[in-house]
């Protein structure tokens, strides 16, 4: 188990170096500069010129990228261009929000989406087995921003239930010692906060966990039948197990294995997803700063945010990978 | 029956939670009436008026600073703030301004000739990146030259020589030539007076340039301790959250009614739409002109109009042949149906343009010659100048941008095409991405005969506009015509206020009759949002405007 956890470690090592070349290239790839992106039409050939130059932007790009390893191995990811502050503190403030806005949506994927496809299964062919199939299917396809704009004018705007943006309510005087601010307010006791802070999470987390439910669902359903038909789950039927011993015991318990591989893939589409709820629902994540800079043509924020976006993705896959070696033995025993 | 029961405890739990969250939402009617929420697209930068330029960082100084002179409120009209009068000298190099008493900063440090000294000198005395377009703008740009600068932005180009303090309540500025627009810039935010004290305590001017060219700002002043003379004082800012100000009672005009402003970033439209809608925000600014009539249908909400700031206009590049005949530009000018274009793709805020500045600024002239939409003479004048019909002519416009005063340059592109096609111009369509592409041949004269392009105002004064334009000789208009550089530059110099109009005003009629470099065709006015019960809320041209006299009904 060790030498497994080492290598799947010594492995992180290329793909951070691959990571940092693939960011760093397709940032210079974009249309444009920041010497541009700066000085907006106000630009002069001079000005853009010398801006190129503060910038080392017209040194060979094997120079830049050597630079730019040299102040990332400091752990200094640069400073943002339109905010003017360091791009790790503001990783600090915002990751917090992201962080939180993709457990609520996975939460709410696994909460929904288990269930839900495990009902479809055992009512294979069925009303509820194919409406299931239809709402899965829309919560792939719809866009993420389109829904989210749906939902808020439901739940916002004509029912006034929920908040729309944010993730709390200005008029709120809260504390926020760590940033998550659900945590915030039950550790500060301010359950007003607290529940504030949950209803913000509402409708971004909906939206968010849409694709993620759909799959999980899709899954779910599809290892449930493959489980059923098993022999042991026959055998199990033919001792005279009461019906819901077997489902929870055989049946459910051996369709998780494959669910739980898709639970790990999908914090790549959460995190992605981020961006666009975030932006859509004003949460003041990563994801909206991430958006803010694509069009400010922000790159050390892009540069930044991408790469710690990408690192967490690689670091959660592995560590779903070292869980593996945990829950199921035939993974741990083929990595010697 | 389990099955039952089991159904009946889930509905009852769901239902639960619908209450809850139904009962949960305060009713937002009931807020706060003494606090405004407005959104912005972005948070301010830093809240140091001199080292910032962008709309969001304007909007939230403007509540908290003053200048020396400022403007009536929704007009570009130059009246006394910190400065209750001023006088220049005769070669208008030394201007002298009699200070308002009893006036301190949020910190508590008076405001005198001290501190207006001490401001002048700490922006004059910027150094290193300080100096940087991209921190200082407004400061480069207008006073140009630093004590410390070198070549372009050596002291001896620069327009600041010194500052002086009278006693305490007279400041003398000098200058190192007469400056027309001088008055005019000091309305404008980065010249706003800061508390030299807190500055110096929070280390305003403390800070590193990163590998990236970046000013960080290492000290706290524009983070947590900004402090002017305004009506409103900084409270908090959470950055990406919300920023808070607060009403400044000890301020020495008229007291804000309302207690606390909040300003929110919202960077998406529909998002800000959304939070005006259910009342979470009560205000925001440059409402998307496809969200308007939506505003409009709903009896909560309403519109205000902020007056045209911007131009939009078709240049017509002389170095290209045959545009270098007045006939042949004349032939465009008749060509271009502007009223069309204006009146289909600017969702009602456009107006069309006649001259190259908006009627706001002084300067503005009424008689101007017009150029209606008239297909046949646009031929005759052609075929006057000697040319054979169809006239091939290059046309350039931006792709993958949208601009205040250009919401959709290919619709403008297509629908003036159009129309030159049938005044005997045979079109040729170009185009490139605007950033950097299409800028960088605009202003290098190489985007055809034709191009769109515009213009979106920095300070009240026709320098801004049509001085930028045509005070000097520039590779996008192709034309050396002295006469009008005079002119410009005559009127550049020029402090009397009324004789500058007048000089503008003849500027203008010979840019339009004589000179025609292009075709202005439209001004457009940015939409602010509101809920209806907020009132006293006057839009300014220059974005300017206070929050002091905004109060909430009911």
């Amino acid at each position: 188990m060790l030498r497994f956890t080492v290598r799947r470690l010594l492995l992180l090592v290329p793909i951070l170096i691959g990571l940092s070349i693939l960011v760093f290239l397709w940032i210079r790839a974009l249309p444009g500069s920041p010497a541009e992106a700066l000085l907006g039409e106000r630009a002069t050939a001079e000005s853009i010129a010398q801006i190129r130059e503060q910038y080392g932007l017209d040194d060979p790009l094997y120079e830049q990228y050597w630079r730019y390893v040299q102040t990332l191995v400091q752990g200094d990811l640069g400073t943002s261009i339109s905010s003017r502050r360091p791009v790790t503190t503001e990783i600090k403030e915002r990751f917090p929000a992201t962080i939180e806005l993709t457990l609520a949506a996975g939460f709410f994927a696994l909460l929904f989406g288990i269930p839900l496809g495990f009902f479809a299964a055992k009512r294979f062919g069925g009303i509820f087995d194919n409406s299931s199939l239809v709402l899965s299917l829309i919560g792939v396809s719809i866009p993420i921003f389109f829904l989210g704009i749906i939902l808020k004018w439901i739940f916002a705007v004509r029912l006034g239930w929920l908040p729309s943006i944010g993730r709390q309510d200005v008029l709120i005087e809260a504390d926020h010692p760590t940033n998550f601010y659900v945590l915030d307010g039950i550790v500060t006791r301010n359950w007003e906060a607290a529940w504030d802070a949950v209803k913000h999470l509402i409708l971004p987390a909906i939206a968010l966990a849409s694709i993620p439910l759909a799959l999980i669902s899709r899954i779910t359903r599809a290892a449930v039948l493959d489980v059923q038909n098993e022999d042991y789950v026959r055998t199990a039927r033919a001792k005279g197990l009461p019906p819901r011993t077997v489902d929870s015991r055989h049946v459910f318990r051996n369709a998780m294995l494959p669910i739980s591989t898709v639970i790990g893939l999908q914090v790549g589409l959460l995190l992605s997803g981020a961006i666009l709820t975030e932006t859509v629902f004003a949460f003041p994540g990563i994801g909206t700063w991430i958006q803010a800079s694509i069009e400010n043509r922000d790159y050390p924020v892009l540069q930044g945010g991408i790469l710690f976006v990408a690192v967490i993705v690689v670091v959660v896959n592995i560590l779903v990978d070292l869980s593996y070696g945990l829950l199921n033995p035939r993974i741990r025993l083929s990595g010697r | 029956m389990n099955k039952l029961l089991r159904t009946g405890v889930a509905l009852a739990a769901l239902s639960l939670l619908v209450a809850a969250v139904a009962a949960g939402s305060a009713d937002r009617s009931a807020q706060a009436s003494d606090t405004l929420v407005f959104g912005g697209a972005a948070d301010p930068v830093v809240l140091d008026f001199a080292l910032i330029s962008d709309g969001e960082s304007f909007r939230v100084l403007y509540q908290m600073t003053e200048t020396l002179v400022g403007l009536k409120p929704g007009t570009t009209k130059i009246v006394p703030q910190l400065a209750t009068s001023w006088k220049k000298s005769a070669d208008g190099k030394t201007w002298t301004f009699n200070l308002r008493k009893n006036v301190r900063f949020h910190d508590g440090t008076p405001f005198n000739a001290a501190a207006v000294c001490a401001n002048f000198n700490r922006w004059y005395n910027f150094r290193g990146a300080l100096q940087s377009s991209s921190t200082s703008y407004y400061y480069n740009v207008v006073f140009a030259g630093f004590r410390y600068g070198k070549g372009a932005l050596a002291p001896k180009n620069g327009l600041y020589r010194s500052c002086q303090a009278k006693g305490s309540n007279v400041a003398v500025i000098k200058l190192r030539r007469a400056f027309g627009p001088f008055l005019g810039i000091l309305t404008i935010g980065p010249f706003a007076m800061q508390s030299p004290t807190a500055m110096k305590k929070y280390g305003a001017d403390k800070g590193r340039l990163t590998a990236d060219g970046v000013f960080q700002p290492l000290g706290t002043y524009g983070t947590a301790h900004p402090a002017g003379t305004g009506p409103f004082k900084f409270s908090s800012w959470k950055v990406g959250d919300n920023l808070e100000i607060v009403r400044n009672d000890d301020y020495w005009g008229k007291k804000p009614l309302l207690r606390r402003v909040i300003f929110r970033p919202i960077a998406d439209n529909a998002a800000r739409l959304q939070a005006l809608q259910t009342g979470e925000l009560d205000g925001y600014d440059l409402v998307e002109p496809q969200d308007i009539a939506t505003i409009k249908r709903n009896k909560d909400l309403k519109v205000l109009d902020r007056p045209a700031f911007n131009v939009a206009y078709v240049t017509i590049n002389q170095a290209v042949e045959p545009f270098d005949d007045l006939r042949v530009r004349q032939a465009v000018a008749y060509g271009l149906d502007r009223a069309r274009v204006v009146k289909s793709f600017y969702a009602g805020r456009g107006e069309v343009a006649h001259e190259f500045m908006p009627s706001s600024i002084p300067g503005y002239a009424s008689n101007v010659k017009k150029y209606a939409y008239n297909p046949a003479k646009a031929k005759a004048l052609l075929k006057a100048a000697g040319l054979t019909l169809p006239v091939e002519v290059e046309f350039w416009w931006p792709s993958d941008v949208s601009r205040p005063y250009m919401p959709n340059p290919k619709n403008n592109f297509q629908a003036f095409a159009a129309s030159l096609n049938k005044s005997g111009f045979k079109v040729v369509a170009k185009s490139a991405p605007w950033n950097p592409t299409y800028l960088g041949r605009q202003q290098a004269g190489t985007a055809g005969a034709l191009n769109l392009i515009g213009w979106t105002g920095d300070y009240a004064d026709a320098d801004n506009f049509i001085g930028t334009f045509f005070r000097t000789e520039q590779e996008a208009w192709g034309f050396n015509d002295p006469k009008i550089f005079d002119l410009l530059n005559k009127a550049l110099q020029e402090t009397d206020l009324d004789a500058r109009a007048a000089l503008y005003q003849q500027a203008n009629r010979y840019i339009m009759g004589t000179l025609l470099p292009g075709v202005p065709y439209a001004h457009t006015k940015p939409a602010l949002g509101f809920r209806r019960s907020i009132v006293g809320f006057v839009p300014s041209p220059t974005t300017s405007e206070s929050f002091a006299s905004v109060r909430k009904l009911g």
